[in-house]
């Protein structure tokens, strides 16, 4: 399905432009059909960047992404779109005057019965028709927002569908739901593969293949069973960085008139 | 009957006043100066002014649920076109009014049509109105429109005002003035798109006069290549009542656009808001649009459609 050779991502150093960072450094992987990825590794290690150069909304410094065989190195977002790749943003774009009827049937790429959009709505916990009217703006929290989003790509039913932490923002609640959704997405084993950026245990746990990125390369790759461990969500915190313990604080000597 | 409908006109009529063939219930069409036909309701009388050119409108008290539609269309080059159209709606009304100005101008000399809009809302009535301006034609001539529109409303009356100019009008200057009395509640919705040279200003004087009455200002407005834009809604509370002006715009090409959202409170239980927005189409509104399968260009048509929707 989904094919990356030796990917190299550089942005130039703000305050010494002459000078690069690399972001991702000389990643490879695939992911084959069928397959349920999760991502995970510490902040700035380079997994949104990932997501976004296999989408095309960033393009890379040197390498090579290939899907269902065909190099998409240099296509445009659209065109991997209609290739089949899918990408729910971790920040998502809020339209004044769309619905979210509308929404739902631009990702569809039709005008979708009531039942079917009610249906997304519903595998992301949202449980009301009365979201189909509402506008994707402001008048939305954050959480719905989300959700909304992720409902366009359950809508799109892309090929490879790729989530940008898709837990960030939603109660536990509707969590719940969502595992669920991912879950029987990749038991329908419709030959559709999933790939998801993500920290959360539950999600992870879902997952046939485990990918750890640190400073732009794979760090491990596992089966959730291999490297739940090593993660230690429990307490030791990722490659056995312990929390530190409060420093001798002396609550009295901190001002609270302020 | 004076004027015969040509196929422009239809297409005219079609896209401001969304009628096909001659529309049902109470209506008056104007073509080029002129009476094209006329219709009244039970309810709802039509009879030319005397002072002016022009046309009153008698909306019986208690009607419900009637439409009435009263367009003008200019396809005349070098005319200007004056009128008054007054509309006295009785108490308890629900009534929808479509008005709005088509002009096809395929000659150099200029075309105007300058509607002067005056309601009268009754005690209790709700009204909807929608205004829909548009200009087509292949010629250079100027298409102008200058609306004047006038509300009085009495207590408790209700009013939605949809005012729309979507393309092909080269300059707009649009007056819009408000009375509120007890309990009255305004909803002013103002939709502008503006391309090319074309400059386009909206003047809104909203006075809240009466307890508990209410106003909402709501402008869209997308100002396109080397058009200009001036908005300068003024809404003065004078009672115990609420405001609130909101002005959004979406800059592209080398426009310009002004927005001075105004409030005067002289009542100290006047509750007052204004904000106004200008900006471009966020960059990540297109990317998702584009995952999504849309190239940039629909991408952009897309949000600019939802923004004036």
């Amino acid at each position: 399905m989904l094919k990356i050779e030796d990917l190299v991502f550089e942005v130039p150093l703000e305050h010494d432009p002459s000078k690069k960072k690399r972001i991702i450094d000389g990643l490879s992987l695939e992911v084959a059909d069928d397959q349920f990825v999760v991502i995970t590794g510490p902040n700035g290690g380079g997994k949104s960047t990932l997501a976004k150069l296999i989408m095309g909304i960033e393009q890379p410094t040197s390498g090579s992404i290939y899907f269902d065989g065909a190099d998409i190195t240099t296509e445009p977002i659209t065109e991997r779109a209609r290739l089949g790749i899918g990408y729910g943003f971790q920040q998502p774009a809020r339209f004044k005057g769309m619905t979210v009827k509308k929404l739902l049937d631009i990702a569809a790429g039709k005008k979708l019965p009531m039942l079917a959009c009610n249906e997304y709505l519903s595998k992301v916990g949202l449980c009301s028709a009365s979201y189909l009217t509402r506008e994707v703006d402001k008048s939305l929290s954050g959480g719905e927002v989300k959700r909304i989003e992720i409902a366009t790509i359950l809508a799109r039913d892309p090929k490879l569908a790729i989530y940008d932490e898709p837990e960030a923002g939603i109660d536990l609640w509707s969590f719940d739901r969502l595992t669920e959704t991912f879950r029987d997405i990749h038991d329908a084993q419709g030959g559709h593969s999933i790939v998801i950026i993500s920290h959360q245990e539950r999600i992870i746990q879902l997952a046939d293949e485990v990918i750890v990125l640190r400073d732009g390369r794979i760090d491990r790759t596992g089966t959730p069973e291999e490297l739940m461990p090593e993660l230690g969500f429990a307490s030791k915190g990722i490659n056995g960085c312990n929390l530190s313990e409060p420093l001798d604080l002396h609550l009295t000597e901190i001002p609270t008139t302020c | 009957m004076t004027e015969a409908i040509t196929p422009i006109d239809e297409e005219l009529l079609a896209e401001i006043a969304n009628i096909h063939g001659m529309p049902n219930g109470a209506f008056n069409i104007r073509k080029d100066g002129k009476l094209v036909e006329r219709h009244s309701s039970a309810n709802i009388e039509i009879s030319t002014k005397t002072d002016h050119p022009g046309i009153d409108i008698h909306i019986k008290p208690h009607t419900k649920g009637e439409t009435v539609f009263i367009p003008v269309i200019v396809t005349q080059s070098g005319l200007k076109d004056v009128v008054y159209n007054t509309f006295y709606i009785g108490e308890d009304c629900d009534v929808n009014i479509i008005a709005g100005c088509g002009i096809h101008n395929s000659s150099h000399a200029a075309s105007e049509h300058d509607g002067i809009h005056t309601f009268y809302c009754g005690k209790d009535s709700h009204v909807r109105y929608v205004e829909k301006h548009y200009g087509e034609g292949e010629g250079t001539g100027e298409r102008i429109l200058n609306p004047v529109t006038n509300v009085i409303m009495e207590e408790g009356s209700s009013c939605e005002m949809e005012l729309v100019q979507l393309r092909g009008v080269t300059s707009t200057v649009r007056d819009t003035n408000a009375e509120l009395a007890d309990g009255a509640k305004l909803v002013l919705t103002e939709k502008l798109l503006t391309h090319d040279d074309q400059t386009a200003t909206s003047n809104m004087k909203v006075e809240l006069k009466g307890e508990d009455s209410s106003v909402q200002v709501i402008s869209r407005s997308v100002a396109q290549d080397r058009s200009s834009q001036v908005f300068n809604p003024l809404v003065i509370g004078e009672a115990k009542c609420r405001g609130h002006v909101q002005c959004d715009a979406i800059l592209m090409g080398q426009a310009k656009v002004t927005a001075i959202p105004g409030i005067e409170a002289a009542s100290e239980d006047a509750m007052l808001v204004h904000e106004a927005a200008i900006g471009k189409i966020a960059g990540d509104q297109i990317v998702k649009l584009m995952t999504l399968g849309l190239t940039e260009e629909e991408a952009e048509q897309e949000i600019l459609e939802d923004f004036l929707r």
